[in-house]
């Protein structure tokens, strides 16, 4: 029943602007459908709300798409599950639009209203509204039937259910590439439903169909409904039927398939169980491994760890090592840094000594590498190593890396392993990265590029966070306040930003002490840039010192900066002026 | 060798061209707007569409007539002596801005608006859809029929509402006032109080869903999608793939590959630019993907050669799996000869057996599966050899002549100057070659084939087969007008009927 506190008007306003001119009004009505059902009670939304939308339906995508959404969830506003039949006729003629995203959502609706309906509505209303859409007119009706078989299957009576298969059957082999295609990503689903018995007459039938299709784009996604059916079949029957598929894809003509199947044959492992993985799968793995396209060894590479993984240690060192290493060497960067950042996982599969002994020389020679992505991607993983075989044996070849990678002419590469500095020093220890990294550290803050130094600000916070404000105070501030004292501002505007940044990091009783005083100090700076960047810095600084400093040193030192000639500094001297005012008044 | 079923008999006998339909025919003396010079032509795969772009960036459409029996254009009709005629007959539908011209700000140079290919894509529902290009940019349109709403039954007074839509504005804007007038009595419409604050009047039950009426239809073209950014020269060829959710562009040193509802992203199958830009001795000038295999396209360049390219070997396909080029006769090389080689268009037959190929002297058709020669070579503009220095000079030996095929395969097309084009059966035993002027009088210039005897298809590649003398022409002091092109024209799918574009005036012909 329609609640009676809910004032009218705004109501009257949003069923008005179902209609509006303005997209984003009509939008805004649709997003709260609910709200207007809510108002009109169930009985109105049936019989008025609800064949209003399905008559209204040639709206903008963005309009369809909300209208798609917020139907899947509007069986409580139509009276319940007994009338949620009344919710399938305009999702139905979402089902048709060009739009895919629309479409997508509306199978997604139906699919979520058949899965709570009663299993007599589904047969009176739901399968007839499958068979439609599947012998829709046009594409788009029959790619949305195929999302739907899965929901409607499992309640069709028998009788049904050998018509419902043979429609699957033909969408499997209609005219459309389009049709085809969704025909076999949802096959899986489908096949999930469908008894035993039929699972390996009609559904297998249907998949071998698919897997010859002429259209790459079909049989690629086919590749993926193995795995599923896999799942589904007994063991026996997965390597009778799905095994000879999944060996075919792997040597198919086009390599999008082959880039497939090194993408998802780990999964397939599983389901055909250890023994045909070791006679059919590692082959082919391996085959992947050396293909020529470079894509498919992307792909295959960037899966070796996962795959080593439900292999057992002695069939990954027989037959995937000599692979990896010869894909250390590969004429493609994206080859090496796809491999780079997979195969620090591969250590704690092989153990120590395979690690140390095979895996180690490619660690390194990936570390000298010409590329920075791959020796980046490396380091990113340290941590995995440094768990199985020490950071002591891999230390003498990461420093050069490192120090390579941070004078590098790319500044993105610089970039990235600044971020990756704050990782190494834990993984390093103190002792490591006072003697190497240090001075780095600190000549970032003079990088050319405001990323690196704002970067290089932020690590500097980091590490201290890291290795404790004692440790700091030693190795960070007095190299950093030493700077301040440098010819360009922009490098002083640097120091501001890293000092309020480790201001809070360092306590009240350093910063009063140590990093206040420089940036009292440049307020008398020559350059207005540098002022009111002071006043801002002032202003992070007013929560951490004590009230008697702010009153002492601060505010006399902004109350100068706000007679400064220079606009700017005057209007960020007042703001912090304001900040220190408030935070009194509220204390 | 079988054609693609156009060896039958009735494909052996020349058709008699007739003239069908003009648009935008132009009266004597009247000037040629350079906006209005028609620069693409498109047939959709039914042929029920028609599709022209012209150098003002728009997109006209025409639909055929004839098959819905709408009483044909009763000028037509008279002007034929007969009332019969089961020829494809069009008429406009509609027309829109596609391009505009543009300013590239980095490279400070302009970008033409003109529409350089256009092509249709898959249906999805009542709605059409095709793929337009000027130089840089792609866009993805959809022509539909929407319904000219009238909104009735506000709960509020809907006054501002007015006046604020941005098509039909005009439509809806002038419902509140005759609601207005009508006072609710016509419409019964409880909330029709024009004070705000006096709502509302009956409660939860007087909220009532607007009425929506539609009697008229409006076709509305929506640009769905843009694919930008991804051409550094000019774009010189669009070709949909079959599987129907891809697309390549090609401009005159790569080939994308572009997805169809993915906009921002393309991927580069085809690189032709060398390291160094003096090394450059050949350019793509136009690409196809082929009718059925979804994996097989092929590329012209500017050399003279056409290169297949299979898809599955590799994602980047800078290495051909078949090449096609006629070897040049030695001795016969001169400073023309590698611009005249230059292949301007590319089409592949509909069975996708053979490719057609247009450069300036000729049309040659290829099997692909025989790559030592053409198959067959038609001469169209050997008449025009001893005067070739002219034509470098007056830059017309440039000039850009598309081809096309038959929907059987068994003839083929294109386009001269003096607004002529030219017809020439490529079947076997046919010595078709008929010459034809985009004007109401075809045959005018008609030349007597000739009855040189013509080998069948493939049994000596490369052999010139017929055509070869068209002195008659300028015998009879018809001197060829180099202004007056005939560049673009397209054959229907199904039918023998050809469009073709004059300047700024589409011609229709059938046989």
């Amino acid at each position: 029943m329609a609640m009676v506190d809910e004032p009218l008007y705004p109501i009257a306003v949003l069923i008005d602007e179902l209609k509006n001119d303005d997209i984003q009004l009509r939008l805004n009505s649709i997003r709260r459908l609910s709200t207007i059902a809510r108002a009109l009670g169930e009985e109105r939304t049936r019989k008025e709300l609800i064949p209003f939308l399905s008559e209204n339906n040639d709206d903008d995508d963005e309009v369809l798409l909300a209208m798609a959404e917020e139907l899947g969830v509007f069986i409580p506003y139509v009276g319940g599950v007994e009338h949620a039949h009344v919710l399938l006729p305009p999702l139905e003629t979402l089902c048709t639009v060009e739009e895919t995203c629309v479409r997508d959502k509306a199978v997604e609706s139906l699919c979520r209203i058949g899965s709570q309906m009663r299993e007599s509505d589904l047969v009176d209303w739901y399968i007839p509204l499958v068979k439609r859409l599947a012998a829709g007119e046009w594409f788009t009706a029959r790619v949305s039937a195929c999302g739907l078989f899965h929901i409607a299957y499992p309640s069709a009576p028998d009788i049904l259910k050998t018509e419902l298969r043979s429609i699957y059957t033909q969408l499997c082999q209609d005219d459309m590439p389009m049709v085809r295609r969704s025909a076999a990503s949802n096959l899986g689903k489908f096949a999930a439903t469908v008894e035993p018995a039929h699972l390996k007459t009609d559904i297998m039938s249907i998949f071998e169909d698919l897997t010859q299709d002429d259209q790459d784009s079909v049989r690629l996604l086919a590749v993926e409904g193995c795995a599923a059916l896999g799942k589904l079949l007994e063991p026996q029957d997965c390597v009778a039927h799905i095994l000879p598929v999944i060996v075919n894809f792997s040597q198919d003509k086009s390599w999008r398939v082959r880039y497939m199947v090194a993408n998802q044959l780990y999964e397939l492992c599983e389901a055909v169980g250890p023994e045909p993985t070791r006679m059919d799968l590692v082959p082919a793995y391996v085959r992947l491994l050396r293909d020529n396209e470079a894509e498919v060894r992307i792909a295959a590479a960037g899966k070796v760890t996962k795959f080593c993984r439900i292999l057992n240690p002695e069939l990954a060192i027989q037959h995937i090592l000599p692979c990896v290493k010869e894909l250390s060497s590969d004429s493609s960067q994206h080859v090496r840094s796809a491999l780079a950042s997979v195969i620090m996982g591969m250590a704690p599969v092989l153990g120590k000594d395979a690690t140390i002994e095979q895996l180690l020389p490619i660690f390194l020679s990936l570390l000298k590498d010409e590329f920075p992505d791959v020796r980046l991607n490396i380091i990113s993983k340290l941590d995995q190593v440094n768990q199985v075989i020490g950071i002591d044996l891999l230390s003498q070849s990461l420093l050069p890396a490192i120090v390579e990678l941070a004078e590098d002419r790319h500044w993105r590469v610089r970039l990235a392993i600044i971020e990756y500095i704050p990782l190494l020093a834990s993984q390093l220890g103190v002792g490591f990265f006072d003697d190497k990294l240090g001075a780095l550290c600190m000549q970032w803050l003079q990088d050319k590029v405001y990323s690196i130094r704002d970067a290089a600000a932020n690590n500097l916070k980091r590490l201290a966070e890291e290795f404790g404000p004692e440790w700091a105070m030693q190795h960070i501030i007095p190299q950093v306040l030493e700077m301040i004292n440098n010819p360009h501002y922009l490098y002083r505007m640097t120091i501001l930003r890293a000092i309020s940044l480790l201001a809070p990091v360092m306590g009240s009783e350093i910063t009063c002490s140590r990093l206040l005083p420089v940036v009292i100090n440049a307020s008398k700076d020559r350059v207005p840039n540098i002022k009111f960047n002071v006043a801002k810095v002032l202003q992070s600084l007013i929560p951490i010192v004590d009230q008697s400093m702010v009153e002492k040193t601060i505010r006399p030192c902004l109350v100068e900066l706000t007679e400064d000639p220079d606009v700017d500094v005057r209007f960020f001297a007042t703001q912090a002026i304001q900040s220190i005012d408030h935070v009194m008044m509220s204390s | 060798m079988d054609n693609g079923g156009g060896s039958s008999e009735a494909a052996a006998q020349p058709l008699e061209w007739k003239f069908s339909q003009v648009f935008g025919e132009r009266t004597a003396g009247e000037e040629v707007q350079e906006v209005d010079i028609i620069s693409a032509i498109e047939f959709d795969k039914s042929g029920d569409h028609l599709a022209t772009g012209d150098r003002g960036g728009r997109v006209v459409l025409f639909e055929r007539t004839d098959t819905r029996d709408n009483g044909g254009q009763r000028r037509d009709l008279e002007m034929m002596d007969y009332s019969m005629s089961r020829h494809p007959e069009f008429r406009y539908k509609t027309e829109f801005q596609s391009h505009e011209p543009e300013f590239d700000y980095l490279k400070s140079l302009e970008i033409e608006e003109k529409i350089n290919k256009i092509r249709w894509c898959q249906s999805a529902n009542s709605a059409l859809y095709l793929l337009s290009t000027n130089d840089k940019t792609i866009k993805l349109w959809k022509v539909q029929e929407k319904k000219v709403k009238k909104v009735f039954d506000w709960n509020v007074h809907p006054e501002k509402a007015a006046g604020n839509g941005p098509i039909f504005g005009s439509h809806v804007s002038a419902i509140p006032k005759s609601y207005m007038a009508n006072g609710g009595c016509g419409e019964r419409n409880f909330g029709c109080a024009s004070n705000d604050s006096s709502f509302p009047p009956g409660g939860v039950s007087s909220l009532r869903l607007p009425v929506v009426t539609s009697q008229e239809t409006n076709l509305v073209a929506g640009c769905r999608r843009i694919y930008a950014h991804a051409h550094d020269y000019h774009i010189n060829s669009i070709s949909n793939n079959s599987d129907g959710e891809t697309f390549i562009s090609a401009d005159d040193l790569r080939i994308n590959l572009w997805n169809l509802e993915i906009s921002n992203q393309s991927f580069n199958i085809v690189d032709v630019k060398p390291a160094n830009m003096e090394d450059l001795t050949e350019v793509i000038t136009s690409a196809e993907f082929h009718p059925t295999h979804c994996n097989m396209l092929a590329y012209s360049s500017s050399k003279g050669s056409i290169r297949l390219i299979d898809m599955r070997q590799s994602a980047l396909c800078d290495t051909h799996s078949k090449l096609f080029e006629e070897q040049e006769a030695p001795g016969t090389r001169s400073f023309f000869t590698e611009i005249i080689a230059s292949i301007s268009d590319i089409k592949f037959a509909r069975n996708g057996r053979h490719i057609l190929s247009r450069d300036y002297m000729t049309l040659k058709l290829w099997d692909i599966n025989m790559d030592s020669g053409p198959v067959a070579t038609f001469q169209v503009h050997e008449h025009l050899r001893p005067k070739l220095c002219d034509l470098y000079e007056n830059d017309s030996i440039f000039d850009k002549f598309e081809c096309c095929l038959s929907g059987d395969g068994g003839r083929v097309a294109t386009g001269s100057y003096s607004n002529l084009f030219r017809v020439f059966g490529c079947s076997e035993g046919s010595a078709e070659s008929t010459t034809l002027e985009a004007s109401k009088n075809p045959m005018r210039r008609q030349v007597q084939t000739p009855s040189r005897p013509s080998r069948p298809l493939g049994s000596l590649s490369g052999v010139v087969r017929r055509g070869a003398d068209n002195s008659a022409l300028d015998a009879n002091g018809n001197a060829f007008d180099f202004s007056m092109k005939l560049l673009h024209l397209a054959w229907h799918p199904s039918e023998n009927s050809i469009a073709c574009a004059a300047s700024n005036s589409l011609y229709m012909y059938y046989a």
